[in-house]
């Protein structure tokens, strides 16, 4: 039996197949999937905020574009995936307010995006496939078994990357 | 610099906060029953102290359709306030707001017209406005509020913007929910007080605590 497991806010959890991940309601936060093809073992973590070096209070190292993706392949290690045949797909980062401003905190999907692909490209984790921006928030499921990310969104037919 | 700890309020704080919501979302409430010319009651405020996994549960899951008004604050107390319907309740206010013929009429997509969107945005205004100029006179702060902005989506996404403004203070967030209703047909409403935690500190010291 195949069950599903549900990631929250500024957390993070990992699968092997045939189980899934999931997260749900994604806004300006970001979904981040780290994925082992060949063990077909997977990791999504649910971020906020950019950059955990910007903010004092960091005692959740999930909540941070920075810190989650560090820690979420220390925990799928765990769990026997290896770290050079991790790739990553990510959803979310929408602006879901028309605030007309350029201010930070209206940017705040845009830096979560950013800072992602930047720690990304750092591991030298690469990145297949994204949906980000626009203005509507997602929820996304991950199965290890095909590879592929599906993201819903409301009034919105399901996209499969 | 601030020296108040969300995880450390003390239930003195605790009251005082509450006290807030009471007043806050009861002028709020006044203001929505004037609006629509009927009777609108509300229940005792919660507030909570959630953790981000939790945040959304308490509108009926992440994923759950919901109008979200949301305001920026400035001056004395910076932050931002939110206020969020379901999607029957919103259809309801603006059929009741509107006089639209088909009042049971409830929609659980975003079937709103541009009008009923903006009724609904003046719906927000009204009692965010309320809510915010008891809360300042009750402080004896000055409290400008932005124009509404307003979103239809997901619970956990709408959420998700007050939310990441908590993230950068703590771990959890504090969160103030009012329900309220008429007599025959119960709609429901949250608000979200979200000052910075500075502001949390100038709220209390201004009550001499």
């Amino acid at each position: 039996m195949s069950k599903i497991i549900k990631v929250g806010m500024a957390d993070a959890n990992v699968c092997v197949a045939p189980d899934a991940i999931t997260t749900l309601g994604l806004g300006s936060c970001v979904g981040i999937v780290l994925y082992d093809p060949v063990g077909k073992i997977a990791g999504l973590a649910h971020i906020m905020l950019p950059d955990s070096t910007k903010i004092f209070n960091n005692s959740n190292k999930y909540k941070f574009a920075d810190t989650a993706i560090d820690l979420l392949i220390v925990d799928m290690l765990k769990i026997g995936a290896n770290r050079y045949n991790l790739v990553a797909k990510i959803a979310g980062g929408a602006q879901m307010f028309n605030f007309g401003s350029s201010s930070e905190m209206m940017r705040i999907g845009e830096r979560n995006v950013e800072a992602t692909k930047e720690k990304l490209a750092q591991l030298g984790i690469k990145l297949l496939a994204e949906d980000t921006g626009a203005n509507y928030g997602r929820t996304i499921e991950f199965y290890p078994e095909t590879g592929l990310l599906h993201v819903k969104a409301v009034g919105r037919a399901l996209k499969i990357i | 610099m601030s020296d108040l700890d969300l995880n450390k309020i003390s239930n003195m704080q605790y009251d005082v906060l509450r006290e807030i919501g009471n007043i806050g979302a009861g002028n709020a409430t006044t203001a929505l029953s004037q609006l629509l010319n009927c009777r609108i009651d509300m229940k005792v405020p919660k507030v909570d102290l959630l953790e981000f996994k939790e945040l959304s549960d308490i509108v009926g899951g992440a994923e759950r359709p919901v109008v979200g008004i949301l305001f920026t604050l400035e001056k004395d107390i910076d932050g931002m306030m939110m206020f969020m319907m379901d999607m029957s309740a919103s259809r309801y206010l603006v059929n009741m707001l509107l006089g639209n013929s088909q009042p049971e009429r409830v929609s659980d997509d975003c079937g709103f017209s541009e009008l009923e969107l903006s009724a609904l945005s003046e719906i927000g205004n009204i009692i965010a406005g309320a809510y915010l100029s008891s809360l300042s006179s009750l402080t004896n702060m000055t409290i400008t509020s932005s124009i509404p902005y307003m979103a239809i989506d997901m619970a956990g996404a709408i959420l998700s913007v007050p939310a990441i403004e908590f993230g950068k203070i703590g771990d959890k967030a504090l969160l103030i929910e009012t329900e309220f209703g008429d007599i025959d047909k119960t709609v429901n409403g949250y608000f979200i007080l979200i000052p910075t935690l500075n502001s949390y500190t100038a709220i209390l010291n201004s009550l001499g605590l």
